[in-house]
């Protein structure tokens, strides 16, 4: 009886908590809907924002921009954490030590602060580029945009690549070699399909976080607008469903693809499954 | 392992030392001089001068950070010991909100809180209010909870899928009630994710001025505005700001070493 009581209220409990959780969303997904522009009435249905939605050319312009700089920069950072995560591996333990605590400033640094001081040496770069006439001097921009997107997403590879290398049984590789492998070919042939499951999940997680990013692009961007800055300032002028129709497509999109890749991993489990029966 | 060549980490030492490193110094450095580059404590000093805003950003990001814990230990408790498939599901229902961008999970609340919005208006059909919820301190607190909950509850449910169920049965068995087996065994198990939790949610609750800027207001300036204002705002003053920032890091160094002092596992959770 008494347990029955306790079930009961946990269930309640997650319950509320998950209405909590989803109830803005919710209000989002009905209100894109919405005749009008109040914030109460649900007035009649429509679909007219998500039309004046697709033929906003400065969203539209922005989402370009977004998938831009987050395809270029994931592999910069990619290439780039996954070369020094070897590099790494291979260093004594002291400086191993040292060069992992840096590494982790930009994690645990709060953004506002990696973004202000990456847009203090951009300022301080231009205004030396002044006075030096080969050096480009305006960066601000997609090149500083590019820049901070890498800074901030290279310590993610690296804390996603090196504990794979770590585990990695290095008499795999010493057996290659001794097998008549050269270097390069024992890296490429072992090394590399061995790690490339982090490789590629880092490449993912770059992206994301790249086309989320709002706190370090806004200090870093110029005049150029990623997606989340085309945001921003629409939430600073009037109300607009336009919004929601926004939020609600992506949500759909998020939403899409989690499904997706869950089926295929389940489909990918039963093979494995019925494989090791077999 | 001596396989690996180190010099491949070279291209990486430099963007470390020109992007991390280097930038840092500059911040250093603009805190501590005046606009002509002579040395200073004036903007430090200034800084004391917005006492207030930087108390009213520790006291909502910490009353943020403990309605936090209080909200995620239970779901976290309750995720743990569901059955493994089902704990998947939830983990995905708890990661799905923090997919769409911050930035319009907070614009829904300015919405859902405003005047004339849904909330109000049915509070007004049982005949209370309308409240003014909307550019409250209240509401940032609850834009600062509804973003960061996740991040308590990853890390807690991630160090309590650790604790077996026959460990909180044999306290029940050898006669110690609910609030005993929470204390004495359930709480204590799980410091690991408290602590990871606590500094997941404070640091970014006291540097945001997104949340307070959409949900409150003008009225409740936080660090971050501060901030904000000085490199991209009106009262445009990089040295100043600099001082901020770098008060605004000793602040979380040493909320960071408050939880890691008592736990030596830290970042345990963050994926």
């Amino acid at each position: 009886m008494k347990t029955k009581h306790l079930r009961l209220m946990q269930r309640t409990y997650v319950i509320l908590f998950f209405g909590f959780m989803y109830l803005p969303i919710a209000y989002m997904i009905l209100f894109s809907f919405n005749e009008s522009k109040g914030y109460a009435l649900f007035t009649g249905f429509t679909t007219k924002w998500y039309a004046s939605l697709l033929t906003n050319s400065s969203i539209l312009r922005a989402l370009v921009v977004s998938l831009e700089v987050a395809l270029v920069s994931a592999v910069v950072a990619t290439v780039l954490g996954t070369a020094a995560s070897l590099g790494i591996a291979g260093m004594k333990r002291t400086s191993r030590l040292v060069i992992t605590n840096i590494t982790y400033i930009p994690v645990v640094n709060p953004e506002i602060i990696t973004g202000i001081s990456l847009m203090l040496l951009f300022v301080a770069y231009q205004r030396l580029a002044g006075g030096v006439s080969w050096l480009p001097d305006v960066i601000m921009g997609m090149p500083t945009l590019l820049i901070a997107h890498v800074a901030f997403n290279v310590p993610y590879v690296i804390f996603n690549v090196s504990p794979k290398l770590r585990q990695l049984d290095i008499h795999l590789y010493e057996a290659a070699l001794d097998l008549g492998c050269d270097p390069k070919q024992a890296f490429f042939k072992v090394i590399l399909p061995e790690i490339s499951p982090a490789i590629l999940s880092s490449f993912l997680i770059c992206l994301t976080y790249s086309i989320d990013d709002f706190m370090i692009s806004y200090f870093n961007c110029g005049t150029v607008e990623t997606l989340p800055i085309a945001i921003y300032s629409m939430t600073r002028r009037k109300v607009s469903p336009e919004i929601y129709a926004l939020s609600t497509i992506m949500f759909g999109a998020i939403l899409a693809v989690i499904l997706l890749s869950n089926t295929l991993e389940g489909r990918r489990y039963k093979r494995d499954l019925s494989a090791q029966q077999n | 392992m001596k396989e690996y060549d180190k010099r491949l980490a070279a291209p990486y030492l430099v963007w470390m030392a020109l992007f991390t490193v280097i930038p840092l110094l500059i911040v250093c450095y603009y805190a501590l001089t005046d606009a002509d580059g002579h040395l200073t404590l004036a903007n430090l000093v200034s800084v004391s001068g917005y006492g207030s805003v930087f108390a009213r950003s520790l006291l909502l990001a910490m009353i943020a950070t403990v309605i936090c814990l209080v909200i995620a230990f239970p779901v976290g408790y309750f995720l743990s010991r569901l059955r493994v498939n089902k704990q998947r599901i939830m983990q995905m229902l708890v990661m799905l909100p923090m997919w769409m961008n911050f930035l319009l999970r907070t614009y829904a609340w300015m919405g859902l809180l405003s005047i004339n919005g849904p909330i109000n208006t049915l509070l007004g059909l049982v005949g209370l209010g309308p409240f003014n919820m909307l550019n409250t301190a209240g509401a940032v607190v609850l834009g600062m909870v509804y973003n960061y909950v996740p991040y308590m509850i990853l890390p807690l449910y991630t160090s309590m899928t650790k604790i077996d169920q026959s460990i909180v049965e044999a306290a029940q068995d050898l006669g110690a009630n609910t609030t005993q087996t929470l204390f004495r065994v359930l709480i204590p198990m799980s410091v690991p994710g408290i602590c990871t939790g606590i500094t997941m949610v404070f640091v970014p609750a006291v540097s945001t001025f997104v949340i307070s800027r959409m949900l409150g207001g003008g009225a409740n300036l936080l660090i971050g505005d501060l901030i904000e204002m000085q490199f991209l705002g009106n009262s445009y003053n990089l040295n100043v700001g600099s001082a901020m920032s770098l008060v605004l890091m000793i602040i979380v160094l040493l909320c960071m070493s408050f939880t890691s002092s008592f736990d030596e596992d830290e970042m345990e959770g963050v994926s």
